[in-house]
């Protein structure tokens, strides 16, 4: 944002005053986003202030939902061998500008190539700029997945896939898909200022980037020129504020209007709060505890299953959530098409527990539970968590002592196929598509890498491969069906918990509703008198 | 004094390149791999890794990675952050300035409550006062900044709300920040009501940062003027019939002031230590959160040339003090 910019909406705010306070959202963030190009990022606090704020995909997830609806395709066909998808775009959506950029033409096929190439293409002038590394694009496997994507006219682009791939369609509705303009990338690349992209973004979205202060405050203001339903304020404003207490007392104060991830502690106080609005859904999440299932005696599945009957979940969900998670019995969780209701827990009972390890001749196990030493969505406590079940474990007469690293450590080593010990770790979905779970943290592909208990099951790595290449949900869901029976009866881990995510906000805010994806979207959410 | 003030600037050059070494080494002994870390739950393949590896030069052999960091420091190139991928010069200075005002305040704050405390105490020695006034500059050098810090925002900006919970001015007022500091630009903008908001943003942060030198320069003063109360010449003043006022204002305090004057610049450090917490707390946009920040990402750039920067500022800060000392008391500057 140059100062130009800066000074003349300042003058503009200046003279408004107060009405046009009246007309601004304010939302309290937990912190600063890594930058406004979503493509180079993977935090959801940076596609909260950038994707999707400023930026259109060429599907877009209907929000509070993990359907897919068109965006800036109006519509797609997939080729009937699957390996091609062409996507027919939107006309007449036009970009933002700021003071350094005004488009001069409208958004067309050339900003969708241009979107991807800069991402897959290392002579791309754009593939190095703002330290490019595209780890959302190499983590879906898009390089290897996309062999050419075709401007077939200026409304029209063809994507050959090397494989049927039936979440592409939700693939790109994810916030590393967000189309950015080349014109915009052309006019800063010729200024010498490529890395400006990053720094002051130019989209189609409902919100045009304003100012950011690092550490303080975003500002958007409405753009009028919205291809969709218009923004209902006229304005937006990011006020960061890290600590969750303070949060709270700004949304008490009136300073904000919304906050996310308040302090599970609070939570209780906040429902009984008058003038507070408390929402709440199951987070896209799972938190488990992956046992290596290479290493005796875990690779038998009774004795993984016996273990799974000794975990007391409800008083892990009553004291390390505080209440704000529930049981999980699936590797993915209830809010995702698919989710097998049938599915019928470990029940928790201890004695049975031990009469089952005996009948497989286990005597005084050892067992190392690993801790994450960091606090997560899926994990509030991941310390207090592996204690509860060093109790549970006790029980059953299984010696638990647990382990931690620091988290890049904790990372690494547990990926390890010859690693020590049963793992406590989890997974926020990306997509909304139940391949991100399973065949990311269960497919034969994942070991020595994502896949934690080192699991590969040819029956169940065959039925999430056959499900990928169907374009049918229901034919799919059919399958995922099978494949989470499947894993109850094999018990690769002990599901633990899918946590509830909350939302607190004033009761003059109308319209919002939560993501089941994590984001934070404020696109149809207004303020009342 | 041209001689010691160049003498003092050759002692940086050694102390600059232990301090490089020094924050090269630091969050390189920390475990944790930040190409890991960046990649989280998800990680990433053998490839990725190794093409990533050569991007940020830690396939480089480790004196290799301090020689190319060396010689862009002496160039004035810190690096790219690996998070933002902005340089980190570009970042700390976006974000000191915010620091700076707030020490400022905090220790202008520390300064107007604790010289004239230490001097009460040490007046009324062994009194009421003195005991008051020492017991309470324990408790708030034993304060845990957070829980001071949480307190003052429940008592003063959610029951009385005669503050504001936290940032620098109501978001109300946009206007361009040219100098960074927001008091200044509040005045500057000429937005009527700009200024007093800044200032009620700066109240809170301002004595919570402000209570632990403010406790320490309350007992340093204290302790400096009872040393000098006892001293031959002040009881001569006394014998003179000189005013209480002008004994402990003038010969005593000025005398006094040479140890405290250590400790301010000293405080310097506990400022930007205290910085962290107390900037996290109040949303407040400067370095302190930064470095933390970085810290746990191993955001290796970050955290080197955040160290570097602050280390000098250090260093600038106590040269200025000891020059300080030459003015207040002649004999050192004419040693």
């Amino acid at each position: 944002m140059s100062i130009k910019t800066t000074l003349a909406t300042g003058m503009l705010l200046a003279t408004v005053g107060t009405s046009a306070m009246a007309q601004s959202l304010v939302y309290c963030s937990e912190g600063s986003p890594e930058g406004f190009d979503p493509a180079l990022y993977t935090s959801g606090t940076t596609f909260d202030a950038s994707s999707h704020p400023v930026y259109n995909r060429l599907s877009e997830f209907k929000v509070g939902t993990t359907e897919t609806v068109p965006g800036l395709a109006e519509s797609w066909e997939v080729s009937e061998d699957g390996l091609s998808v062409t996507f027919n775009l939107r006309q007449g959506v036009s970009f933002h500008s700021n003071a350094d950029f005004t488009p001069t033409r409208d958004f067309n096929a050339d900003d969708v190539i241009f979107t991807f190439d800069r991402q897959g293409n290392s002579e791309n002038p754009y593939n190095q700029v703002s330290g490019g590394s595209w780890e959302y694009y190499s983590s879906m496997s898009m390089p290897e997945l996309v062999s050419s994507i075709e401007k077939v006219d200026d409304y029209t682009v063809k994507f050959n896939l090397t494989r049927t791939e039936a979440p592409f369609i939700a693939n790109m509705a994810m916030d590393f898909a967000s189309i950015v303009s080349k014109e915009y990338a052309d006019a800063m690349m010729e200024a010498g200022t490529p890395e400006m992209v990053n720094q002051a973004p130019i989209g189609t979205g409902p919100f045009t980037f304003q100012a950011y202060q690092k550490d303080a405050v975003i500002r958007y203001l409405r753009n009028d020129n919205y291809w969709g339903d218009p923004a209902k304020v006229e304005s937006l404003i990011f006020a960061i504020t890290p600590d969750a207490s303070v949060r709270y007392q700004k949304v008490q104060a009136g300073e904000c209007h919304v906050m996310a991830y308040p302090n599970p502690a609070d939570v209780a106080d906040m429902q009984s709060a008058e003038d507070i609005v408390v929402m709440e859904q199951e987070g896209l999440n799972v938190g488990y505890l992956a046992y290596n299932t290479q290493m005796p005696p875990f690779d038998n599945a009774n004795v993984r299953k016996a273990l799974n009957m000794s975990i007391d979940k409800q008083a892990i969900i009553d004291v390390v959530f505080q209440g704000s998670g529930e049981i999980a019995k699936n590797p993915i969780p209830p809010t995702m098409w698919s989710y097998d209701e049938n599915t019928v827990d470990d029940e928790y009972n201890p004695e049975a527990a031990m009469e089952m390890l005996a009948a497989e001749g286990v005597e005084d196990l050892e067992l190392k539970i690993w801790a994450m030493p960091v606090q997560r969505p899926y994990n509030p406590n991941a310390r207090r968590m592996a204690e509860l079940m060093q109790e549970d474990f006790s029980k059953v007469g299984v010696d638990v002592e647990i382990v931690s690293y620091e988290w890049g450590e904790y990372l690494e080593r547990s990926s390890d196929v010859d690693r020590d010990g049963a793992v406590l770790l989890g997974w926020t979905g990306d997509n909304g598509d139940p391949d991100n779970f399973l065949a990311v943290l269960l497919g034969c592909d994942g070991v020595g890498g994502s896949n934690r208990a080192q699991w590969c099951n040819e029956e169940f790595d065959a039925v999430i491969q056959e499900a990928k290449t169907l374009s049918s949900q229901e034919e799919r869901t059919a399958l995922y069906e099978e494949a989470q029976a499947i894993f109850k009866d094999q018990a690769p881990w002990a599901t633990i918990a899918h946590s509830v995510v909350f939302m607190t906000m004033r009761p003059e805010v109308e319209g919002y509703v939560v993501h089941p994806l994590g984001g934070h979207i404020f696109n149809q959410v207004g303020l009342s008198e | 004094m041209l001689n010691y003030i160049l003498s003092r600037i050759l002692t940086f050059i050694p102390t600059f390149v232990g301090v490089t070494l020094i924050s090269f080494g630091f969050i390189r002994v920390l475990p944790g791999d930040p190409i890991i870390v960046m990649a989280g739950e998800r990680g990433m393949s053998d490839a990725r890794y190794a093409e990533l590896s050569a991007q940020y030069g830690f396939d480089q052999p480790l004196y290799k990675q301090f020689w190319d960091y060396l010689t862009g420091v002496v160039q004035g190139d810190l690096g790219n952050s690996f998070v933002t991928k902005r340089p980190v010069w570009d970042e700390f200075f976006a974000l000191f300035p915010a620091t700076l005002e707030l020490s400022i305040c905090a220790m202008l704050f520390a300064l107007a409550l604790g010289l004239p405390a230490g001097v009460i105490a040490a007046v009324n020695r062994g009194k009421f006062f003195d005991r008051a006034l020492m017991s309470t500059a324990l408790i708030g050098y034993s304060m845990p900044i957070f829980w001071w810090a949480l307190l003052l925002i429940i008592v003063f900006s959610g029951n009385l709300q005669w503050t504001p919970v936290s940032g620098r001015i109501d978001l109300l007022y946009y206007f361009p920040d040219p100098t960074g500091f927001m008091l200044i630009d509040s005045l500057a903008s000429g937005q009527s009501g700009a200024f007093k908001s800044a200032v009620r943003h700066l109240i809170l942060p301002t004595i919570v940062l402000g209570t632990i030198p403010l406790a320490v320069i309350a007992r340093q003063t204290r302790s400096a003027m009872l040393e000098v109360l006892g001293e031959d010449y002040i009881r001569t003043a006394r014998a003179k019939g000189l005013s209480t006022g002008r004994i402990n204002g003038i010969h005593a305090l000025r005398n006094a002031l040479i140890p405290v004057i250590t400790v301010i610049g000293l405080s310097v450090g506990t400022l930007l230590a205290g910085a962290i917490l107390t900037e996290t707390i109040f949303s407040w946009p400067g370095i302190g959160k930064w470095m933390v920040d970085s810290i746990f990402r191993r955001d290796y750039p970050v955290v080197q040339g955040g160290l570097l920067l602050i280390a000098v500022m250090v260093m600038v800060v106590n040269l200025t003090v000891d020059m300080l000392y030459g003015v207040i008391n002649p004999k050192i500057r004419k040693r």
